[in-house]
């Protein structure tokens, strides 16, 4: 019964969807006060039914219901509860569902939280969801209608895909979608002010809170799936330039370009016409990774879903949101009137740096992702780029982007004096350049490669301690001064200070990961010793477990330093039941400084086993940097300037000629 | 101002160009795979590749277009951070045990280190290997990217030539034949 009752709640949804698309935006047009408030509480409608389908399938698979194909398909009675609620979203038809359920929660966030904003322009807003939301639900009833049944029905269903049971992938859609369904509020708000034909200063403010927390969501969610690759894969790296992982990476480029050009659009009213763009291509990239993903189009490790009928059906969604709302742009944008005058070295100018470089990493990700694409469309065949295109383009854009990153906060707006802002920083620089000459000395090989890495990382730290040092007068000023000041620190400068920092965090963990990587590969048999980064690690052997619905070869490395046993290691080839499908647990044993890595592979010989060891310096910090970067968006969520309404500007004389390009 | 107007439908003009091909990719079912190599029948360039070396031993002798003279070679571009090049490795092995034919690989902007794990995990059935680590070579060879094979007769000619990576199909029904083509 649960699932008729998901079935027709996802078809009410559609309908509210429907309602929702069109009173608010009536009422915004006609200036009718009850058909935009109208709006807020058809979205909450559309959540709550879109709620109760996710609830009506989670049931369904949580009881291990195969009169439902889908639970067939992807669940089994003796998997583990976790996983047969992860299940739910480990399949396309399932995932698409909380794809729409996240979209409604966040049209109905724009009702509930959304007070300060303009009547007009929040009906809008809510329209555009409502919009999004109609076509997605849409193509989920049409083309992925999970609550199909089977009959007659199997005595147990396939089980879901091994590699997805592990809790890093079990969460990583959710806080993807989070990201990327949480860009479409942006987009929704650039729609609106197209719409409405006009963008003052306060809408930067507006769409502010939404990217912050889109972009926080996304970045926990790109972090948690390089973890799990470099955890589940086996392969000991942490990125590999996949399609997927590129479909997820382009969008928080561009989102991370526009919660930069949303500050300029607030503050000093310019950037708008390029704010609005922004916010159009985030989205558009965010559904593109979802195109790329369902539609086959790429092969890759993650994808799960193939059907080009699917395909075409999300292309059609894409070519009417992203054209739709291009050729608004077109129309509308032009009139757009830009505001404040600054010249090119000023904390705008560095902005507007920070946004070509993330745009143009964007587009050089867009081009590496597509070029196998264009080459497979012209019949040639699929072939790869890989990571040699990738580290040949995209590192030399992050450098500049990381050195103005560390003295954007030392410009003032308007107008700068970019030799007195790095005569302030002078301790810090001579800090970078001395750290990344000792990288030099110590290092015979790829010395270059390693001392840009570490120096840049030194100084965005460096440079993010010193702006809060300055910023509470830290020894300038009596302490208790500094103390007072550090407590009355607005929590969005807490945000980016911390924000920055941590991609200098993420950018050491890059670097020495790289490059000073240790890999050992051999044959050990039981009793032989391998010795990795002044680790010893000996074989004693492997044997044959099962647990739960897998069998296992279980490896057992025990690893001392200096003589002493410090850790036992256990990494497993693992054959899931009832698919027979292996999978790789490589076991590591982390210090926070540096990770040692084993991965179990094939028999060889008698007793004998390839093994592969890695040591893999700083990679934690990876995912450090990526939670404190995380935290910062969240701290800066929680300023109360985002909470108290936007001052309403009034009618001011028509400002001169716009800087803005 | 025209000009500007241009400008603001530029990112329209963008979308509709990929919009328009995605849809004719999509839509289209015509086979442009035939569409003409310039290298066919023309002789291999020359060029002689060091052999992939790690930890101090020599894996495979590195490759030397003048060997290519006075038997069938097939030439492939491999590499170990390349997906589709583990796609054709069965179909690659097979080639290497077919009587009468030398294969040899060029490793494409690779680590040593890297080449030589991915081979003694997945079987290394290349009789000899040239490493190509600044894409020098590449160029040479029209290469789109990896992998990429190259049949080539005892004259030193190119005869065939397959983007992307070799399927069971590709094998059988064309480089096989081909193969057996060349040796009459």
């Amino acid at each position: 019964m649960s699932a008729e009752i998901g079935h027709f709640a996802l078809i009410v949804a559609a309908v509210l969807a429907l309602g929702q698309s069109v009173f608010p935006m009536a009422g915004a047009v006609r200036r009718h006060g009850a058909l935009m408030a109208l709006g807020g509480t058809l979205a909450t409608g559309q959540f709550v039914f879109v709620a109760i389908a996710f609830g009506a399938l989670t049931w369904a698979f949580v009881t291990s219901d195969f009169s439902v194909a889908n639970v067939v398909q992807n669940s089994h009675s003796a998997k583990p509860l976790l996983y047969k609620i992860t299940g739910v979203w480990g399949n396309h038809e399932g995932s698409m569902v909380l794809w729409c359920l996240i979209l409604s929660l966040f049209g109905a966030c724009v009702g509930w939280f959304g007070g300060n904003v303009a009547p007009g322009l929040r009906a809008r807003v809510i329209a555009v969801q409502g919009m999004i939301g109609l076509a997605f639900l849409a193509f989920v009833l049409l083309t992925s209608n999970p609550f199909d049944r089977v009959n007659p029905m199997p005595p147990d269903g396939r089980g879901l895909n091994p590699i997805l049971q592990d809790p890093g992938l079990a969460f990583h859609p959710p806080l993807l979608y989070l990201g990327y369904v949480g860009f479409s509020v942006t987009f929704a708000f650039a729609v609106a002010a197209l719409l409405e034909g006009g963008v003052d200063a306060a809408w930067g403010r507006w769409v502010r809170p939404w990217a912050l927390a889109a972009w926080s969501f996304l970045t926990l969610g790109i972090a948690l799936g390089s973890w799990w690759a470099y955890y589940e894969l086996g392969w000991g790296g942490f990125w590999f330039w996949d399609p997927v992982e590129n479909a997820s990476f382009m969008p928080w480029l561009v989102g991370t370009a526009l919660l930069h050009s949303a500050i300029v659009a607030e503050k000093r009213d310019a950037l708008k016409s390029w704010s609005i763009l922004l916010a159009i291509l985030t989205f558009s990239l965010s559904l593109l990774g979802t195109f790329l993903v369902r539609s086959g189009v790429l092969t890759s490790v993650h994808t799960f879903a193939t059907d080009p009928e699917r395909g075409l059906f999300i292309l059609a969604i894409l070519a009417v949101t992203i054209g739709g709302a291009l050729v608004f742009y077109a129309w509308r944008a032009p009139a757009l009137k830009g505001g404040g005058l600054f010249r090119p070295v000023s904390r705008e100018g560095a902005l507007i740096v920070n946004n070509l470089l993330m745009t143009v990493a964007a587009l050089t990700v867009l081009f590496g992702t597509l070029y196998p694409l264009i080459v497979d469309a012209l019949g040639l065949g699929k072939i790869s780029v890989g990571p040699p295109y990738f580290n040949a383009t995209f590192v030399p854009l992050m450098a500049p982007l990381i050195l103005a990153m560390g003295i954007a906060p030392f410009l003032p707006w308007k107008r700068a004096d970019l030799a007195g802002a790095l005569d302030r920083l002078k301790l810090i620089v001579a800090v970078t350049i001395g750290a990344a000459a000792v990288v030099v000395f110590l290092e015979d090989r790829y010395s270059f490669a390693a001392a840009l890495g570490i120096g840049l990382a030194v100084w965005a730290i460096g440079a993010s301690a010193f702006e809060l040092a300055s910023r509470v007068r830290l020894f300038r000023a009596p302490f208790g001064e500094s103390l007072r000041r550090t407590a009355a620190m607005p929590r969005s400068a807490w945000g980016m200070t911390l924000a920055h920092a941590a991609a200098g965090v993420v950018v050491a963990g890059i670097t020495a990961s790289s490059v000073w990587q240790t890999e050992i590969v051999r044959v050990m048999e039981p009793g032989d010793r391998a010795d990795v980064a002044g680790y010893t690690v000996a074989f004693a052997g492997v044997q044959e477990v099962r647990v739960g619905n897998y069998l296992a070869r279980r490896g057992r490395f025990t690893v001392s330093e200096g003589g002493a046993a410090v850790a036992t290691l256990s990494p497993e080839k693992r054959i899931y039941l009832p698919q027979r499908t292996p999978t790789t647990e490589a076991a590591i044993r982390t210090t926070w400084f540096a990770d040692l890595y084993i991965v179990l592979g094939d028999p060889h010989g008698e007793g004998g086993h390839a093994v592969r060891l890695y040591h893999n310096p700083l990679v934690p910090w990876i995912w450090i940097g990526a939670v404190l970067m995380f935290l910062g968006g969240m701290i800066s969520l929680t300023d109360r300037r985002h909470r108290v309404g936007a001052p309403r500007r009034s009618v001011r004389p028509a400002p001169p000629q716009p800087a803005e390009a | 101002m025209p000009s500007r107007r241009l400008l603001y439908l530029a990112p329209l003009a963008v979308f509709a160009v990929i919009a328009v091909a995605a849809a004719f990719y999509l839509q289209s079912g015509r086979d442009p795979r035939l569409l003409p190599s310039a290298l066919i029948d023309k002789p291999a360039p020359a060029f002689s590749a060091p052999g992939l070396e790690h930890d101090g031993r020599i894996v495979r002798q590195g490759v030397d277009s003048a060997s290519f003279e006075g038997r069938i070679t097939v030439l492939n571009f491999f590499a170990s951070w390349c997906t589709p090049c583990l796609v054709e490795h069965p179909q690659i092995t097979a080639l290497s045990k077919t009587p009468g034919v030398t294969l040899v690989g060029i490793n494409y902007k690779d680590k040593p280190a890297e080449a030589a794990n991915w081979l003694a995990r997945h079987g290394n059935p290349y009789a000899r290997i040239g490493v190509d680590p600044a894409g020098e070579i590449a160029p040479e060879f029209g290469l789109y990217g990896v992998p990429e094979t190259f049949l080539i007769d005892r004259a030193g000619r190119i005869r065939f030539k397959q983007v992307g990576p070799i399927t069971k199909q590709v094998l059988e029904q064309t480089i096989l034949p081909a193969i057996e083509t060349l040796k009459k």
